[in-house]
């Protein structure tokens, strides 16, 4: 292990640095727009909406078809495969709806969750197989970058060990492959949300977690500054007891990751998880106003954050289609703000008032 | 390993990372005066001093003696055990001489090395039983931080997987011991300057050593905020052909420290290694002028580096007092604006040249 063989050159390596860059630039997150045909079937069934291809096209027109508003503010947006190669009324690619405003297009690649044996219901995630002639062919297609999600649970027992170590595996390969075929890796190892543990426990696991993330990155020769980080805000689960203020949730979050993502990280980009669209927002803010030094962009990759809104507008009617699409702008200008640490907040989280709140970092 | 059994108080935590923060205050660096007794042999063979407890004794009188004002170079002294309890020619104490100017107190913990059977030479640290007994002892009787160095080095076979997770563990143990005790632990993994490896090998090597390292310290709960890292700068080889300039090795530190140095560590402080006076100083220099934003404070903990010309100018004759402390004054001063980055060497460091060089990262 004391020679190295280096698996990117110079050039490879200044593209993914590039393109990670771009969709970080300051005020820009990302839109994840990546919901599988399972996942959209939830989403437009809350809407009462038929979860047919039309119906899916339809309603990625209307996040598509947002007007020049968006470039300030997104850097890009996460496909799902079939998304990729459907087109607007037009007839225009939605991919080239997209790259036509300087955002980069992203696709899911993995290929969902299968258990771990012999843990408390724990599970890794498939994907690999084939993976570098699907990304090279992505590439083709448009693509400059790629998420893949893993999983793992807070409870009594888990994570365990194998799960934690297994999952940062899997994230390892499939970023280096990706980058083998000049694909940005975001690497998402999402702690979930579920449970009635503290925010000290979601902390502490966070930790553990992107410690193993980080240490197999480096063993598997990832170019870190071609990479982007889509962890869990550090929360409270869902059903603990105890209220936490969005200082709080910042401070906890960006202690976890100066502790763990190097700073050649170029942005770390959150998942929204379970949260309001505007408490996504808000955390965010607490976030890009925390008093501690950050050395990576902070900002978003919101799917449910960022289209609530827009989904309950359209209520699958075509009249409706204008007002969605406006629903989707102010989400993402919002959280553009967000990003800069300039989000005032819909009603009384002023910046000032926030900023008092912050507790010293030794209580982390 | 899902919960968490706090290691630290809050309380606790504050005093380390108050102690880390005054020992790499801005423009402030460590002298590294723990010279084991074998290794003062060597320096004073060198200006024809004998050996003696008393010889040793009135050189560091003579380092621990300077004016006041060295506080504004110098946040902390490594000493060697004798050291700690020897008086200066009045009878006072050095520990008194060293607090009342303002400048931390650090004691090196390690036991030597030991041999690791089965590898190519290589060694690790012992040191680790009675370790917490003795750095109580130590934290009573003044100081505030701790020393262990480990050692690993470059060959076509090494350093092995074993050496990088032994050497990374002890590292981790210590570390953990020392903050259970009041005491910062300065954390050194020094990659050995020896052979005829150019300088991108010393990177990769670097890197993967300080990723081992940095996860030990999570596996071990070590609290970052409260630890000192002092690794070797990125260099080729002593016996390397190749030559290369401050810039190169600035860039190449920089870059693997980013790669794996998490951004709550609050300073590093890099060794000197075999480096001249000059070399140690020019090289910090470059680092701290690099156009890039870099989480943590870039210093030195230098021995040779800070010592030569001082003992070159006392060679054992008291009259020498004077000059020798003058000596010792100016390197301190002048590394105290290389960790500003504004030390002005003659015609050397060109901004435009650092600006230009620096963009080429992408080759490290």
């Amino acid at each position: 292990m004391t020679h190295q063989y280096p698996p990117l050159t110079a050039e490879q390596k200044k593209e993914l640095s590039d393109i990670a860059l771009r969709i970080v630039a300051p005020g820009k997150g990302i839109l994840a727009a990546d919901e599988s045909v399972g996942s959209m079937a939830k989403r437009l069934n809350q809407i009462g909406v038929e979860n047919t291809e039309e119906n899916r096209r339809l309603y990625r027109q209307i996040l598509f078809s947002a007007d020049s508003r968006v470039k300030k503010c997104i850097g890009g947006v996460i496909f799902f495969h079939e998304t990729m190669y459907q087109k607007a009324d037009d007839g225009t690619p939605f991919v080239q709806m997209i790259k036509d405003k300087g955002i980069v297009v992203g696709i899911k690649v993995d290929k969902g969750v299968v258990p771990l044996a012999g843990t408390d219901g724990e599970t890794t995630t498939q994907g690999l197989d084939g993976l570098s002639e699907r990304c090279a062919q992505y590439k083709k297609d448009g693509a400059d970058f790629a998420k893949w999600r893993c999983v793992l649970k807070i409870s009594e027992n888990t994570p365990s060990a194998l799960a934690i170590m297994e999952n940062a595996n899997v994230l390892a390969r499939y970023a280096s492959i990706c980058q083998q075929n000049g694909i940005v890796p975001i690497v998402e190892p999402e702690i979930l949300p579920d449970g009635d543990h503290d925010l000290k426990r979601c902390q502490y696991v966070t930790e553990k977690v992107l410690a193993a993330v980080y240490k197999a990155l480096s063993d598997h020769h990832v170019y870190l500054e071609g990479t982007l980080l889509k962890p869990n805000m550090v929360t409270p689960g869902h059903s603990g007891p105890t209220k936490y203020s969005p200082e709080e949730i910042a401070m906890a979050t960006v202690t976890a990751l100066r502790r763990t993502v190097p700073p050649a990280v170029p942005g770390v980009t959150f998942l929204s998880g379970g949260q309001s669209e505007e408490e996504a927002s808000i955390n965010l803010n607490a976030i890009n106003t925390c008093p501690l030094l950050r050395p990576w962009a902070l900002t978003f990759s919101y799917g449910r954050a960022l289209q609530a809104s827009a989904l309950s507008a359209w209520r699958g009617q075509p009249d409706n289609a204008t007002a969605a699409t406006e629903e989707f702008i102010k989400r993402a200008e919002v959280n553009g703000l967000a990003a800069l640490g300039k989000y005032e907040g819909s009603g009384d989280n002023s910046g000032a008032a926030g900023q008092s709140l912050y507790v010293a970092n030794h209580a982390y | 390993m899902t919960h968490q059994f706090p290691a630290l108080s809050a309380e606790q935590k504050k005093a380390l990372a108050d102690i880390a923060q005054r020992i790499v205050a801005s423009g402030k660096g460590i002298l590294a005066a723990d010279e084991s007794v074998g290794t003062m042999a060597n320096r004073l063979q060198r200006i024809n001093v004998e050996n003696t407890e008393e010889n040793r004794r009135a050189f560091r009188e003579i380092l621990f003696t300077s004016d006041a004002s060295i506080s504004q170079s110098i946040g902390g002294v490594i000493l060697f055990h004798e050291t700690l309890y020897q008086k200066d020619s009045t009878g006072k104490p050095f520990t008194a001489l060293i607090k009342e100017k303002g400048i931390v107190i650090g004691i090196k913990l390690d036991k030597g090395a030991a041999p690791l059977a089965g590898t190519n030479g290589e060694t690790t640290i012992q040191g680790l039983d009675g370790l917490a007994e003795r750095c109580a002892q130590y934290k009573k009787d003044g100081v505030d931080f701790g020393k262990w160095r480990a050692v690993l080095k470059i060959t076509s076979t090494t350093p092995s997987e074993l050496a990088i997770q032994e050497n990374a563990n002890a590292l981790a143990r210590y570390a953990s011991i020392c903050q259970q005790n009041g005491l910062v632990p300065i954390v050194e993994p020094e990659v050995l300057p020896d052979g005829d490896h150019d300088l991108q090998r010393c990177q990769y090597v670097s890197e993967k050593v300080l990723a081992a390292v940095y996860k030990a310290l999570s596996d071990h709960h070590v609290y970052l905020e409260g630890t000192l890292l002092k690794p070797n700068m990125v260099m080729a080889g002593h016996s390397c052909p190749k030559k290369y300039t401050p810039q190169d090795v600035a860039v190449a530190t920089v870059t693997t420290l980013l790669r794996t140095v998490p951004a709550a560590v609050p300073g590093i402080c890099f060794l000197s290694g075999g480096q001249s006076e000059e070399e140690a100083s020019v090289n910090l220099n470059a680092m701290n002028q690099l156009p890039v934003a870099k989480p943590w404070k870039l210093t030195f903990s230098y021995g040779r580096a800070l010592q030569a010309s001082a003992l070159a100018a006392w060679l054992g004759k008291s009259e020498n007092k004077k000059a020798a402390q003058e000596a010792f004054r100016k390197r301190a001063q002048i590394n105290s604006l290389a960790c500003r980055g504004q030390y002005v060497t003659s015609g050397k460091t060109d901004a435009a040249a650092t600006q230009s060089l620096f963009t080429a990262c992408y080759t490290y």
